[in-house]
């Protein structure tokens, strides 16, 4: 590998720019690949470039037989996302271990005085309503929705943009008769069951947490649970 | 390699080494000290294999090394095949397999097989 190609990787993760990156497996020959563009001594066919556009569909790295050989497809997709709604006391421990984990993380919140970088800090802070920032996030299938302020007119407004959006979970915190309560405001405002369906409440794994952190483990966990089930689910 | 601060440094920063672009920054800054450097990644896995494709681990002429591309069982073996690579230049294919558990010989107990690729950063 070339350090210019490596220094070149890594400034693209930097821009969350998705890129693979191709290496004949025999001659040691590599190109980066872009949705539209490629960097490199590899030569790209279009073959190969349809291949690879699928891997990044997938989030899938491979070995691809080709006419000219075996290459490697590593696909370097940008971080899986978790947006946090509501910049309460779990969002702290549960903020810090998703960045652990990998995970891209924001935090959205109205309330100026929750979502302040002192109580948050280096977490990307969005102070706004949660449905025009959850609009404006462009919740994916790389992406997951975790609300915790129980209060329905924060929660709510986010669970409406995330249940008709692509994200691949959705929590939310609160007791099993919060959630009851949540469900029929849904159904009133005409979601129907198995759009609600999508919504984990009450959230996370069942630990018996009791603390903050404890309570960000078994939300974390769901969250990763929920991630493999879904590729597991994708490969079959 | 780097201790990381958990109390210090935000939560984008604090754990420099746990995920997989880590190991290419710290072989980009190997590279820039100087530092001679082989790359070795995980290009393929046969049943339970503890460390997924894609996976990296970045060696230097010290035999300083960050990163895993399984949970221990071979990094011996790439390491000293790496330094290999970076005295001809010339990219390696590794295969790890099963290991009699007993064996003092180089493979992975989990039962799963693996493919390594190794090269130089030149």
């Amino acid at each position: 590998m070339k350090t210019e190609i490596l220094n070149r990787l890594l400034l693209d993760q930097k821009a969350k720019r998705q890129v693979a990156l191709l290496t004949h497996l025999e001659t040691g020959a590599q190109s980066l690949v872009y949705p539209d563009e490629t960097h490199g001594d590899l030569a790209v066919d279009a073959a190969l470039q349809t291949v690879t556009l699928d891997a990044f569909r997938d989030d899938r790295s491979h070995i691809q037989a080709t006419p000219n050989g075996d290459v490697f497809i590593q696909v370097f997709n940008p971080s899986l996302r978790m947006v946090v709604v509501g910049a309460v006391h779990i969002a702290q421990p549960l903020a810090r271990m998703a960045a652990m984990a990998g995970w891209d993380v924001t935090i959205v919140d109205p309330r100026g005085s929750f979502a302040s970088s002192d109580r948050f800090p280096g977490v990307h802070l969005i102070n706004e309503w949660p449905d025009e920032a959850l609009t404006e996030l462009d919740l994916d299938r790389r992406t997951a929705v975790v609300t915790l302020t129980h209060d329905p007119k924060i929660d709510d407004p986010a669970l409406q943009v995330a249940i008709r959006s692509d994200a691949f979970y959705i929590g939310s915190l609160g007791s099993r008769k919060t959630h009851a309560a949540r469900l029929k405001r849904l159904k009133d405002a005409h979601f129907t069951d198995d759009e609600m369906a999508r919504i984990h409440g009450p959230v996370g794994l069942s630990l018996g947490a009791v603390s903050p952190s404890e309570i960000a483990v078994s939300i974390l966990a769901q969250v990763i649970q929920n991630l493999h089930q879904k590729e597991a689910d994708e490969a079959a | 390699m780097v201790e990381s601060d958990m109390t210090g440094s935000t939560p984008g920063e604090m754990s420099p080494l746990l995920n997989d672009d880590d190991v290419l920054n710290e072989a980009a800054r190997w590279r820039e000290e100087g530092r001679t450097v082989a790359l070795a990644t995980v290009v393929k896995t046969w049943g339970s294999s503890p460390r997924p494709v894609g996976s990296h681990l970045a060696i230097d002429q010290d035999r300083n090394f960050v990163g895993s591309v399984s949970g221990g069982c071979i990094e011996g073996a790439v390491i000293h095949e790496a330094l290999e690579v970076m005295d001809d230049g010339k990219p390696r294919m590794l295969q790890y397999g099963v290991t009699h558990e007993m064996a003092w010989e180089v493979g992975l107990a989990c039962g799963g097989q693996v493919n390594v690729y190794v090269e130089k950063i030149d």
